[in-house]
């Protein structure tokens, strides 16, 4: 399986009365009140050491992801950090996962296919290339798109970004949201006929019968762990498999939180405060920002209201041992983290690709690396061969890092594009 | 709740669904009384017949349409309209329709503001308008509240002036039993979704580069306790459709009609039939 280090580069000093002082960490949290330019410096470039540094230590991938207006994800522009990734992991057989820039506000949308395109060639042909339909808070609070026209933008600027990449001829894209009378990518990727593409979700049906129409992998990007994810994967793998497509655990992605140290009893001791940072304060808003009315579309509220299957639970009032047992953060010794990894979600879920968030919160630089360390060192090869036995392709990682260990990829990337 | 309950037309009330724009957009439009047509734009939280139509309906034929997309049965046909003066064209094919060669309008928030834009696009079929707290305007120093971005609970409490009373009631639909709530829920959630696709994220569509073409004349009722479009918006429109009439009305906030159906039924009665 592919193992990659996700990241949301938070606000990582936020004060102790946060989530009572203000309503939201995201769409209305004051700039000039929590936050100094110099210091999110530092932490921007944290956030990049920290990612080269799990690169270094052998993982996978590295991930970034697009936020706006909030204070626990600040990477409005995910390909910023991605171009950096890209360059200073050159020749290291890692890849770069961007989770993603977001579609229905790039306008035009063809931005993010050229990014992702310069992306590519900058890393050799290491991208993946994740699309994401984007939340209603950055989407419709923060860009100002209508709620209801969301979707409909997002399925109309994913269409033109696959087509733009894979064109032979200039084209002339007359869409309903967008227009562009010539459509001619420089640069193209170097990965044909496009890079892989993950399409990350929330567990909307609607979203499911998208991503295996479309053939692409699916991610759930949780921050509630497997058990609370285990009957919406179930719905997701029903879809494969009544829609014809085989089981490949590869289809499938989930975002873990973790935090490993010597023993259970240091786990906490080390990271109980930063997991209830995250819980308590990173998590903080008005619970309506998920669904501004028409975002969901009607067939989904009506399922979402007449069965409210995951009613969401009051994560402030939950401390770190909740967390641990309930499985939002799997933490612990090496032991405890590769077991309960395995069987939770690797297993448990089906998942192929996965991703772990291992600098949580608060937790500073020195003990962020302290954990991805020790990941690399005690987790990760006891659970990369997991899916190998049983032969599945991932079709959706690029096709040079595929290779269950794969040699580091030649020093001059630049020249070897165009394959 | 069965979906044929949910659907049926309110005691009294005649329904028949209009479809337009090729029929790919169906309307359920609610008609009741005799004499001069009247044509009721309801606001973002969905159409409910309620005493103020029943009052209005003493003096006039009332046509009270579903906005598209709010009709039962028909929700996805709001997806066939893709901006304002879609919906607008829309309306005209509707009064085309029903028969109407002009009626006189009353619309309230969002309606009003269709209402308004009706009377701009088409001023032939306006015999007057009345515009219950309308929207369309903004002022930086006095935003309108977006209702959409509040839990039920603040939405309530900002468009009513007793929340807890019958006509807010009225408009949020049961609690209990779970069913019938959970289908209350759906339906306001799916008419501000149907609305708020013309308004997000500012009221502000343009509608002040087109109100000059209103004619008819026009009356401006507001809530003296709206707290979620300001009373300042009086003298937004009134200031761009001179000699209208703007009227204040006591005990109520953003529903005047509904927390004071006697009195605002007859102001507009008054207003439109002199």
């Amino acid at each position: 399986m592919k193992i990659s280090a996700f990241h949301l580069m938070p606000h990582r000093e936020l004060p102790a009365d946060f989530e009572t002082r203000y309503e939201s960490v995201w769409v209305t949290p004051p700039w000039w009140e929590l936050a100094d330019a110099r210091r999110v410096g530092q932490y921007y470039n944290w956030t990049l050491d920290e990612l080269v540094y799990a690169a270094k230590c052998g993982f996978d991938g590295v991930c970034t992801n697009e936020h706006h207006q909030n204070a626990y994800g600040f990477m409005p522009s995910p390909n910023i950090m991605g171009s950096v990734l890209a360059r200073a992991t050159n020749g290291s057989p890692v890849a770069i996962v961007q989770m993603g820039a977001t579609l229905p506000t790039s306008n035009p949308p063809i931005r993010v296919a050229e990014e992702y395109a310069m992306l590519d060639c900058i890393s050799g042909g290491r991208l993946v290339a994740g699309l994401p339909l984007g939340s209603p808070m950055d989407v419709n609070f923060c860009y100002g798109i209508t709620p209801m026209e969301h979707r409909e933008r997002y399925r109309e600027a994913f269409a033109l970004t696959l087509k733009a990449w894979q064109a032979r001829e200039i084209f002339a894209w007359n869409g309903r949201y967008f227009q562009l009378a010539n459509v001619n990518l420089w640069p193209r990727p170097i990965q044909q006929p496009h890079p892989p593409v993950w399409v990350p979700g929330s567990g909307s049906i609607s979203t499911f019968d998208f991503a295996v129409d479309n053939d692409v992998c699916y991610c759930f990007l949780s921050y509630s762990g497997a058990k609370a994810a285990k009957t919406m994967m179930q719905g997701y793998w029903k879809v494969v498999t009544d829609k014809g497509r085989e089981p490949n655990p590869y289809r499938a992605g989930f975002l873990q939180l973790v935090a490993v140290a010597e023993t259970d009893a240091r786990a906490e001791e080390k990271y109980a405060r930063h997991v209830e940072y995250f819980y308590h304060k990173c998590l903080h808003w008005p619970i309506q920002y998920l669904s501004p009315p028409g975002n969901q579309d009607y067939r989904s509220l009506v399922a979402t209201q007449l069965n409210p299957l995951r009613r969401p639970e009051n994560t402030k009032a939950l401390r770190y041992r909740d967390f641990v047992e309930k499985g939002y953060v799997i933490a612990g010794s090496p032991a405890t983290v590769r077991q309960r990894l395995e069987d939770e979600v690797v297993k448990g879920l089906r998942v192929g690709n996965l991703m772990v968030l291992l600098q949580i919160g608060s937790m500073p630089h020195e003990l962020t690396l302290e954990n991805i360390g020790l990941f690399a060192r005690e987790v990760l090869p006891h659970l990369r061969g997991f899916w190998d036995d049983e032969g599945w392709v991932n079709h959706w990682w690029p096709e040079q890092l595929r290779a269950p260990k794969a040699a580091p990829v030649a020093a001059g990337v630049a020249a070897g594009g165009g394959a | 709740m069965t979906t044929a309950e949910r659907e049926a037309p309110p005691a009294g009330t005649s329904a028949r669904t209009v479809a337009v724009w090729q029929n790919q957009v169906r309307i359920r439009v609610l008609s009741k009384g005799r004499g001069p047509a009247l044509v009721f734009f309801h606001g973002p939280w969905g159409l409910t017949w309620d005493p103020f139509l029943d009052e209005l309906a003493s003096r006039f034929t009332v046509h009270a349409p579903e906005h598209p997309g709010t009709t039962p049965e028909a929700p996805d046909d709001i997806y066939k309209l893709d901006s304002l003066w879609d919906l607008v064209l829309c309306y005209d094919e509707l009064f085309d329709a029903l028969g109407l060669e002009s009626a006189v309008f009353v619309g309230h928030s969002f309606g009003a503001m269709v209402a308004c834009e009706m009377a701009a696009a088409t001023p032939r079929r306006a015999r007057a308008v009345a515009l219950l707290a309308p929207i369309g305007f903004w002022r930086d120093a006095d935003p309108v509240t977006n209702w959409m971005t509040l839990d039920p609970e603040a939405m309530r409490a900002r468009i009513f002036r007793d929340p807890a009373g019958e006509a807010a009631r009225r408009m949020f639909g049961p609690s209990e039993p779970p069913e019938a709530a959970a289908a209350a829920r759906i339906r306001l959630m799916w008419a501000m979704g149907a609305t708020g696709k013309f308004i997000w994220p500012i009221p502000d569509k343009g509608l002040k580069k087109r109100i000059h073409r209103v004619t008819a004349p026009a009356l401006l009722l507001w809530g003296k306790e709206d707290r979620l479009v300001p009373l300042v918006y009086a003298d937004e429109f009134a200031r761009r459709l001179p000699g209208a009439r703007v009227q204040t009305v006591e005990g109520c906030g953003h529903a005047p009609h509904l927390e004071q159906p006697e009195t605002v039924a007859r102001i507009v009665g008054d207003f439109l039939q002199p």
